[in-house]
């Protein structure tokens, strides 16, 4: 059987070695809990809580703060120290509520009570997933609720569930897939259960046959759920590349999965559905692989939402080497840190250190138009004529070279012989196009009025 | 800890091909043809590679310090560039020859439009055909040496007949080399070109690596069969079609020259035209042409039109246009 996949991508060195076949391991926080108003896609949300209050696991603390937002839930007891702005993983600071940890995990009443699905209708749980503060834990944080409301349910063919972790190094969803496989396949049907003409898929690449196997082994008497094992490759996992191998539709960047029939949710994130949907847990949790050449005992951690990066690497036995970079997520994605105090997001799904960073190794040289970037790019684009544009800074040839298409997988970057930093490029770029954009609908919306007062 | 930690946009890692290594490969690819033409020629011809190569590289060195530009790291690309003018040159030139040719495809053809990367006519066929040009007589003549005098190999040395199989054949003579001879390279020609069978080995080298992708070479080859076979005048004849490919320089331009990352498209449909237009230039220079050779003002015209195939070759971004899905109607 051929394996599902899209065309061109990358083979980077996957490292997966180092924490694949660690067991997961719950860590409890000892110190206080961080939580940024801005963890998802969207309109931060806004807090309920005042210093002094006390909370419990589970209790929500910030509402939503918009359609398109998360409301944020207290993964501990204890009570809420500060509210201020701290500093978070992209080097920024973020409004945060602050709540010191009492250790005695006292939750939320009715916390872990199961819940008969079937009593439930569509709109009672989306509001579940909506209030649990649910997001797409595969990094990039898009509420899950929304996710859940498509236009028009009916045209939903297939709910994907993303197990292909293309990421290097990240192992976190793989674990998942091994020893929670029956809370993996139970969100999978509670999205069914929104979309009666859907089919349930779930996705894994060939680099993981035992979780193929366990998962195959689970759905022998299911019907509607079946497993598509898919090749091995960067950026499988990438929501448009994935809905290409499976489904073998294509969409662009201003479509949404649900234009295609598709709804697509990373392992963890179904996980979360499952928890708060059949067993009133709210999202507390998130599984982070420690792992990189520095780390003593690299593994899987399942930490509390809020937990500082600094205590999970002190778990974890501290540095064996001293490390040169330090990344939150994986290498093709991740975001660098220079502190280690910030707190593990909903999103964030890995701490990785590297003692080399290969990005300083090398000094960018000139493009000898070898065509590599061309060979990688998922997106079909011509990274190193579009950087010629983005030297310059012309948003206009940018965009007609369909630049705004780019996802930023760093496929063109990552094999570039040249070293030149294309996609970082691109992101710049990107930003450039989207205000020149929001200016021009500005200005043709002043025309317009001005035109109507004449 | 003590170090600053580094922070850098993503991706964090990179590949290990770099230019250098890319280069190096290149130059591993051609030492077959290169060891094999030291063999067949002699002293002489290790002699033109030596100097062709060290002129390159000195002269390179010397422009970007004349010049104060920003030195980069050693890529190798000039060395590159000197042997593949060594492998274009026969082996009875005099020494300034190869060294007028490196300093010009170096300087003229290279650096002055802005060094590696920019330029936009191969730097070895450039020199190529402005010596060609320039000293018409000294560059085709195929004599090999023979103590220390030159002679005509048509009369009997080593079997090297002092006309490559290519030109005999313009000259309207078929018989004169076996195929076995043209594929092993014991005939005549320049330093680098005799032996198909090497070039190939390297050729399939640089693909397998993914040095080079195999749509340039295949391409140029198949066309300028198709090509020859109906305008040739010999129909579809075996000995005259394997003298096209194997009797001259096409080995050497399909793999090696064509393929030269700077001056051919980066899309796979750019790659594709840009060879079908090698293949159908190589034969029309080759047939309706003066000289019997067509391989290396072939390549160095389509290099000018590369843009312009690139322009026209764009591919449609993933997802967009037509190829975005649709729902069918009442579905």
């Amino acid at each position: 059987m051929s394996l599902a996949t899209f065309k061109r991508g990358i083979h980077p060195y996957e490292g997966k070695e180092l924490s694949m076949d660690k067991k997961t391991i719950a860590y409890l926080p000892k110190g206080e809990l961080v939580y940024p108003l801005s963890q998802h896609i969207g309109a931060p949300a806004k807090p309920i809580v005042k210093v002094g209050d006390r909370v419990l696991v589970g209790q929500m603390i910030a509402e939503a703060g918009g359609f398109i937002s998360a409301p944020i839930i207290s993964s501990v007891s204890g009570t809420v120290k500060k509210i201020e702005p701290r500093l978070v993983i992209n080097g920024t600071k973020c409004m945060s509520i602050i709540i010191s940890n009492d250790e005695k995990y006292d939750s939320i009443e009715n916390f872990g009570k199961h819940r008969d699905v079937s009593k439930l209708t569509a709109k009672e749980i989306v509001k579940i997933v909506s209030d649990a503060g649910i997001v797409g834990m595969g990094g990039a944080g898009f509420p899950t609720a929304v996710k859940l409301s498509p236009k028009n349910p009916d045209e939903i063919d297939y709910c994907i569930v993303n197990g292909s972790e293309c990421e290097p190094y990240l192992t976190s969803d793989y674990r998942m897939l091994l020893e929670e496989p029956e809370h993996v396949i139970g969100g999978l049907k509670i999205m069914l259960s929104l979309f009666k003409n859907a089919k349930g898929i779930i996705a894994i690449e060939n680099n993981k046959p035992e979780a193929v196997k366990v998962v195959k082994g689970l759905l022998k008497d299911e019907d509607k759920i079946s497993v598509v094992v898919l090749k091995t490759k960067y950026p499988e996992g990438a929501e448009r590349m994935l809905i290409k191998a499976v489904t073998g539709r294509e969409i662009n960047s201003k479509m949404l999965p649900a234009d295609a029939g598709c709804i697509v949710d990373n392992v963890d994130t179904v996980i979360a559905i499952d928890n708060a949907v059949r067993f009133n847990r709210p999202l507390v949790r998130r599984i982070v692989t420690v792992t990189g050449d520095c780390i003593k005992e690299p593994g899987n951690y399942a930490v509390r939402v809020g937990t500082l990066y600094s205590e999970l690497l002190e778990e974890a036995g501290g540095f064996t080497k001293e490390p040169e970079k330090i990344i939150s997520g994986g290498p093709m994605m991740g975001q660098a840190m220079y502190s280690l105090d910030v707190p593990i997001t909903r999103i964030g799904s890995a701490l990785l250190t590297m003692s080399k960073d290969k990005v300083s190794e090398y000094e960018p040289g000139p493009c000898i138009h070898c065509g590599r970037c061309v060979a990688a790019c998922p997106e079909n684009l011509v990274p190193t004529l579009m950087y010629k544009t983005a030297k310059k800074m012309d948003v206009d040839a940018f965009r007609s070279m369909d630049g705004l298409e780019c996802c930023e997988c760093g496929s063109c970057s990552y094999v570039c012989p040249a070293k030149i930093p294309l996609t970082q490029s691109f992101k710049l770029m990107r930003r450039a196009v989207m205000d020149d954009n929001k200016k021009k609908a500005e200005e043709a919306k002043k025309a317009a009025e001005a035109g109507k007062e004449n | 800890m003590a170090k600053l930690l580094h922070v850098s946009s993503s991706p964090h890692d990179r590949s290990p091909v770099t230019t250098r290594s890319l280069m190096r490969d290149v130059i591993i690819s051609l030492l077959p043809a290169t060891l094999w033409g030291i063999y067949r020629f002699g002293f002489r011809a290790f002699m033109i590679i030596l100097i062709s190569i060290t002129t390159a590289v000195v002269t390179e060195y010397a422009y970007i310090k004349l010049f104060k530009l920003k030195p980069h790291p050693f890529e190798a690309s000039a060395v590159v560039t000197g042997l593949l003018l060594a492998l274009n040159l026969p082996v009875s030139v005099p020494y300034w020859i190869p060294i007028l040719g490196s300093v010009f495809a170096i300087v003229v053809v290279k650096m002055l439009y802005g060094g590696l990367g920019y330029n936009f006519m191969n730097p070895a066929l450039g020199a190529r055909c402005f010596l060609v040009i320039s000293f018409a007589g000294i560059m085709t003549n195929f004599n090999v040496e023979k103590g220390n005098v030159f002679v005509n190999g048509a009369s009997g040395i080593d079997g090297i007949s002092g006309a490559t199989p290519l030109a005999v054949v313009k000259g309207g003579e078929l018989a004169n080399a076996s195929l076995f001879d043209m594929f092993f390279g014991l005939t005549a020609g320049t330093i680098g070109e005799v032996s198909a069978f090497l070039l190939i080995l390297g050729g399939l080298y640089l693909i397998i690596k993914k040095v080079i992708s195999p749509i340039i070479p295949f391409t140029y080859i198949i066309t300028l069969v198709i090509f020859v076979v109906i305008f040739g005048g010999h129909g579809f004849d075996i000995d005259y079609i394997a003298k096209e490919i194997f009797g001259g320089g096409l080995m050497l331009g399909a793999f090696f020259m064509a393929t030269d990352y700077v001056t051919s498209p980066v899309t796979t449909k750019g790659r594709f035209i840009f060879a079908v237009i090698l293949g159908l230039l190589t034969g029309l220079f080759r047939i309706y042409g003066n000289s019997a050779e067509g391989v290396s003002y072939a390549i160095i015209f389509t290099n000018i039109l590369v843009p312009l195939i690139e322009k026209f070759s764009m591919p449609k971004a993933f997802g967009t246009g037509k190829r975005a899905y649709k729902r069918a109607a009442g579905n």
